[in-house]
Parts: structure tokens; C-alpha cells; sequence
């Protein structure tokens, strides 16, 4: 299959479910009304329940999604490394710690911007701190156990902060900032996030080349004309714009980062650049598909996204251990 | 060493058992000590004792934000509901919720108190019952009978639920996106007040989660909530500046109603209900005109 008509299957695929995300959910609007509520029809709860419910839903959806599968791509061929993925490596959980500072302190009521400056400083901080604790020529065990250690820190710390807050629906929220949701959220978090994942993006698509001659290690890079430190720099900031952000308006999704390259990479080839748009579509596929599961599992429920993405990303993870076994131990 | 220890429990048992003989066996009349350690119940005791009858309220009575009779409840001494702490109050009539302090309770009556407890109250028939069962239990039957009636005068003064009347549709919204349906105090209050609880509309039992987008489709004409029961920040209230649920209130504000009104069923529960059938009327007047 041509790349070209690769991604012509993945665009379609993310449209579908694009479309499908629009549609589903508890008020039960026939196609009709969802559709003409969509485009202003003149049906005014109708227009409310697409215009302002849904649609921020499905565009949040189709961005985190494409944030986690991109940054996922990315981190796996920087690190040269099959287990990285912001979830796995503590970037996700760390940008949570950030956002919780920002929310309850109260600091994101004053000032709005903060809260994913913070999970992106967050985000940061789990990214040194990884390169610091492993180096950058890790091995598996080396980086999957740095990861480890952050996800606990950061969990626990998220954990005391809500746990030590006066209000008592703190406490209960630690499980959206471990698990993720977009259960209701509204423009106004696509309009607070959207330009960092955007710039964090573009950051992450400038090191196709970069990724592509690295793959003949860091001495062949830098003779083809590669500058490591930019490449490091894009990497690191590109990765914490794009997943503080994301985190910071729905929680910690862990391993779509981890899923999405392993199923696309046989469909690519060995190139890592030409990963990178496939990742991003396949990502945003599985968390709008993830996303429209938890509405119909358990509607009116409020299921975790971050529950569904586990449970199909954990056994995943356990089989690319054992499969990386020989490398890793 | 061991001798001391013997004696130590000789006095403990001793000391239990001649208190407890002491005080399920009143003399002959009313409780002279009573104790609360329920929010409900102190407020239904301070309502119906007598003068010395009761001796402590539960520390939720002083707190503004859920007890009407918080100014009221300050002249006693508090307590946490805690065991250890009602036993050195020597009560003679231990009065509780039926949902909380359990194990307290299991130990107080094992102890020989005699303890009452007191479902939460889901409607108005039940309210009377228990300011009645009250005033029965504390030798203050009139003084209950006054209270019954002057809840039912305070109702009269709010037209009742005509069904021939437009009843505006009212959305419960509490924090997390939850809502009361049918078999709830809170649904009673926004019937009898002239209004169509969406809850139980939708044929919700209980308090359960609505999702936004439900609330939103059914477009209800006033939204009662939107109290914070905190001033430190949480996810749990942001539903309430959603841009969807802002556009249903269409430049209004969400109707907030003081929890300490009807988080207890009791005779000031009239007052939840002067205040939304005052917006029940407003609402029935701006359709009336704007036709």
C-alpha cells in the first residue's frame, strides 16, 4: 500500500468517527435535528446540544488523540526505544500534577492561561527529568523504570494536593486527572488548548528528517547535517506543549502513544518520518473511537476514557515486553 | 501490677453498667438530657425541647451553610458524634440519623442507651410525622402540634400545585452534574412550589447523575443549583459556567436555593418553597405577558 493511500484510509477513518462522535450521546437527537442543530438550525436545544456539547467533545477528541499518537511516534524514534509514550515515560502524569497545582490553588480562576502553562511545565520537568535519570542513550529497562518511578511520583503528588484541598469533591477528581474524560467540556477548553497542541505539533513534524538519520546513529546524523541539540530542543518542548495541553483539559490518557506507532510501523516501512501523520491520525481514531465507547457502554455514567484506553493499551504493553524480552533484560 | 489492671475493669463494667441502669430507667417521665449527633435531629430537637431538655448538638448544627438554626445551636455544648464522647455526656436519650455514625450507634445501644433514630425525610406527610414522632419521644406532643400547623399555614400561603396551571419546568443542578428525581425531599419542595422537576419527568429515581446534554435538550425554564458548598476550587463546579447551560439561563443566573433549607426536612422548609414559588410565579406572569 502506497503511503499516499494510507493515509487517505486513516483521514477517512478519523472523519467517520468524527462524524459518529457528533451524534452519539444521552439526549438521543434522530440525525435530523443533530444535523440541523449542527448548522444552526432552528431548533435552539438541538443547536446548544451539537454547537456547544458535542462538537467540543469530537474537535477535543480528534486533537488529544493526534497529540498522544504523534508524541508517541516521535518519543519511540528519538529514544530509539518501542516501549516510549508520554503515558508510559510519567509525561502525561506530571502534566496532571501541573494542571492540579494550577486548578486547586486556584490559580487558574485568576489568571486562565495557567493551567496548561502549568501541566506543560509539568510536562517539561518530566522530560529532563527522564534524560537526566536515563541519558540519552538509554536502555528499555533503563527508560520504562525512570517512567515508572515519575508516573508514582507525580500520581503521589497529585494525590496529596487533592487530597490535602478543603472542598470535598477534590478528593473524588483524582480519578480524572489519573484516568482522563471529555465528558462535557465546552469551547471554551478547545479555545485554551488548541494553539499549544497546534505549536507542539509543528515542532514534532520538523524533526521527520532528523528522526529518518538518526536512525543511522547520533555520528552519521550529525555528518548528514543534523543539529542534535535542535533536534533535542524540538523534541522535548514539542512533546510537553502538545501533552500538557492535552492533559490539561482531560486528564492522563496513557498508552495510545504506546498502541498506535507499534500497529502503523509494518504499514509505513522502517521510515520514521512517514510515521509521524500516520501516528497522529491513527491516535485521534482510537481516542474519538475510545471516546464514543464510554458513551455507550455506560451512558450517564461518566465512564474514564483513560479506563478503555487500559484496558486495551496494558495488554499491548505486556505483549511488547514480551516480545522485546530478549533486548530488555 | 495485674491487681490494678483487674480493678481498673471491675470499675469500667461497674461504671457501665450503673449508668446505663441508671438512665434507661427515667424517672417515669421525659428525657431530661438528650443528645443529638445528627444534623436533622438537632435541628428537629431544638425546634420541639423544652427549656434544659436538651444538652448537646452535633458540631454540623453551628455551621451557617447547613443549619437554619445555627445562632440557636451555639448555646450548647458540641459533639462530633463520636462513642467515647456521647457516653461521658450521660444521656438519656440518644437521638440519630439512620444513615450515619453506625457503628456508633451499634456500640451506644450496646452500652444501654436508649437511641433514636430518625430516617431522612423525603416528603411533606413525612415531615409532620416526624416533628410529631419528636415531640412524642421528648413529652412535647403540643408544642409539636404547634409546629405542624404552623408548616402547613406557612404552605397555605403559597398557591398549591394547580395541575390546570402551566407548572414551568425546573432542572435540578448539583454539583458533578447531578440531579433528584422522583422520592426526594427536593423534588416534593419543587412540586409543591408550582413546578415540574425535569427529574422526575425523565422518570429518574433518587439522586443520580443528569448529564449536561440532557439538560440542556429538555430546556428547562428555570435551573435550581449551582451552590458551592466550598470556596476551594473544583472540577465538580464547572458545569455550572458551561456555555451551553449559560445559553439555556439566557443571561439569567441559576436559581440558588440555601442548602440548610432542604438538606433536613422540617417545618422551615416552607421557606424553599416561598422562595421557588416566587420564581414559579415570575415565570407564569413573563409568559402570560409575553403572549
Amino acid at each position: 500500500m502506497s503511503h499516499r493511500s494510507l493515509l487517505a484510509i486513516l483521514g477517512s477513518v478519523v472523519a467517520a468517527l468524527f462524524l459518529a462522535s457528533l451524534l452519539v450521546g444521552p439526549a438521543g437527537l434522530d440525525l435530523a435535528t443533530s444535523i440541523g442543530g449542527l448548522f444552526n438550525g432552528d431548533n435552539e436545544a438541538a443547536r446548544l446540544v451539537m454547537q456547544e456539547i458535542r462538537l467540543p467533545r469530537a474537535i477535543l477528541g480528534l486533537m488529544i488523540g493526534a497529540t498522544l499518537g504523534l508524541s508517541g511516534a516521535v518519543l519511540q524514534g528519538y529514544l530509539r526505544n518501542p516501549l516510549a509514550d508520554p503515558g508510559v515515560l510519567g509525561i502525561s502524569s506530571s502534566a496532571s500534577f501541573g494542571a492540579v497545582i494550577a486548578i486547586y490553588t486556584g490559580l487558574s480562576a485568576a489568571f486562565s492561561l495557567a493551567l496548561p502553562l502549568m501541566a506543560m511545565a509539568g510536562a517539561v520537568g518530566a522530560v529532563v527529568l527522564i534524560q537526566l535519570l536515563s541519558g540519552a542513550y538509554a536502555g528499555t529497562l533503563t527508560l520504562i523504570l525512570s517512567g515508572v518511578a515519575i508516573t508514582s511520583l507525580a500520581g503521589a503528588m497529585t494525590s496529596l494536593a487533592l487530597n490535602l484541598s478543603p472542598n470535598p469533591f477534590a478528593a473524588l477528581e483524582i480519578l480524572f486527572w489519573m484516568l482522563g474524560s471529555l465528558a462535557d467540556r465546552s469551547m471554551l477548553h478547545v479555545w485554551m488548548s488548541a494553539p499549544f497542541m497546534v505549536a507542539g505539533w509543528v515542532m514534532l513534524l520538523a524533526l521527520g528528517r532528523a528522526l529518518d538519520a538518526l536512525t543511522l546513529g547520533r555520528d552519521v546524523a550529525s555528518s548528514m547535517g543534523i543539529r542534535l541539540a535542535r533536534t533535542q530542543w524540538l523534541a522535548v518542548l514539542g512533546t510537553a506543549a502538545s501533552v500538557g495541553a492535552a492533559t490539561a483539559v482531560a486528564g492522563a490518557i496513557s498508552f495510545v502513544g504506546l498502541i498506535v506507532p507499534h500497529m502503523l510501523r509494518p504499514l509505513v516501512g522502517a521510515q520514521p518520518s512517514r510515521l509521524l501523520t500516520a501516528s497522529a491520525l491513527g491516535g485521534a481514531a482510537l481516542i474519538l473511537a475510545s471516546d464514543i465507547a464510554t458513551r455507550i457502554i455506560a451512558p450517564g455514567r461518566d465512564l474514564k476514557l483513560g479506563v478503555l484506553t487500559a484496558i486495551v493499551g496494558a495488554p499491548f504493553f505486556l505483549w511488547l515486553v514480551i516480545k522485546n524480552r530478549r533486548n530488555v533484560l | 501490677m495485674r491487681h490494678l489492671i483487674l480493678r481498673m475493669i471491675g470499675c469500667l463494667a461497674a461504671c457501665i453498667g450503673l449508668t446505663a441502669s441508671a438512665l434507661s430507667a427515667p424517672a417515669g417521665g421525659a428525657p431530661q438530657r438528650v443528645v443529638s449527633m445528627n444534623l436533622c435531629t438537632d435541628q428537629l430537637a431544638m425546634l420541639v425541647a423544652g427549656e434544659g431538655q436538651l444538652h448537646s448538638v452535633s458540631y454540623l448544627a453551628i455551621d451557617p451553610e447547613g443549619s437554619v438554626l445555627a445562632e440557636e445551636a451555639r448555646r450548647f455544648p458540641i459533639n462530633h458524634g463520636r462513642a467515647e464522647e456521647i457516653f461521658m455526656m450521660h444521656p438519656d436519650l440518644v437521638l440519630s440519623g439512620t444513615f450515619t455514625g453506625r457503628a456508633t450507634v451499634a456500640l451506644l445501644k450496646r452500652l444501654g442507651f436508649h437511641v433514636e433514630e430518625f430516617p431522612p425525610s423525603y416528603s411533606f406527610p413525612e415531615i409532620r410525622e416526624q416533628v410529631r414522632r419528636m415531640g412524642r419521644l421528648l413529652g412535647r406532643e403540643s408544642r409539636a402540634e404547634e409546629l405542624v400547623q404552623e408548616l402547613d399555614t406557612r404552605l397555605t400561603q403559597f398557591p398549591d400545585s394547580d395541575r390546570k396551571n402551566w407548572r414551568p419546568l425546573a432542572a435540578l443542578h448539583y454539583a458533578n452534574s447531578y440531579t433528584s428525581g422522583s422520592g426526594t425531599l427536593a423534588s416534593a419542595v419543587v412540586e409543591r412550589s408550582g413546578l415540574e422537576n425535569l427529574g422526575t419527568k425523565l422518570g429518574l429515581v433518587g439522586t443520580i447523575r443528569l448529564p449536561l446534554e440532557v439538560l440542556v435538550a429538555s430546556a428547562p425554564d428555570l435551573i435550581i443549583g449551582g451552590v458551592r458548598p466550598s470556596k476551594a476550587p473544583a472540577l465538580a463546579y464547572q458545569t455550572f459556567e458551561h456555555p451551553a447551560l449559560r445559553a439555556v439561563l439566557e443571561g439569567g443566573e441559576l436559581t440558588s436555593i440555601p442548602d440548610k433549607y432542604w438538606v433536613c426536612g422540617a417545618p422551615f422548609t416552607a421557606q424553599a418553597v416561598g422562595l421557588l414559588s416566587a420564581q414559579a410565579q415570575a415565570l407564569r406572569a413573563k409568559r402570560g405577558t409575553g403572549k
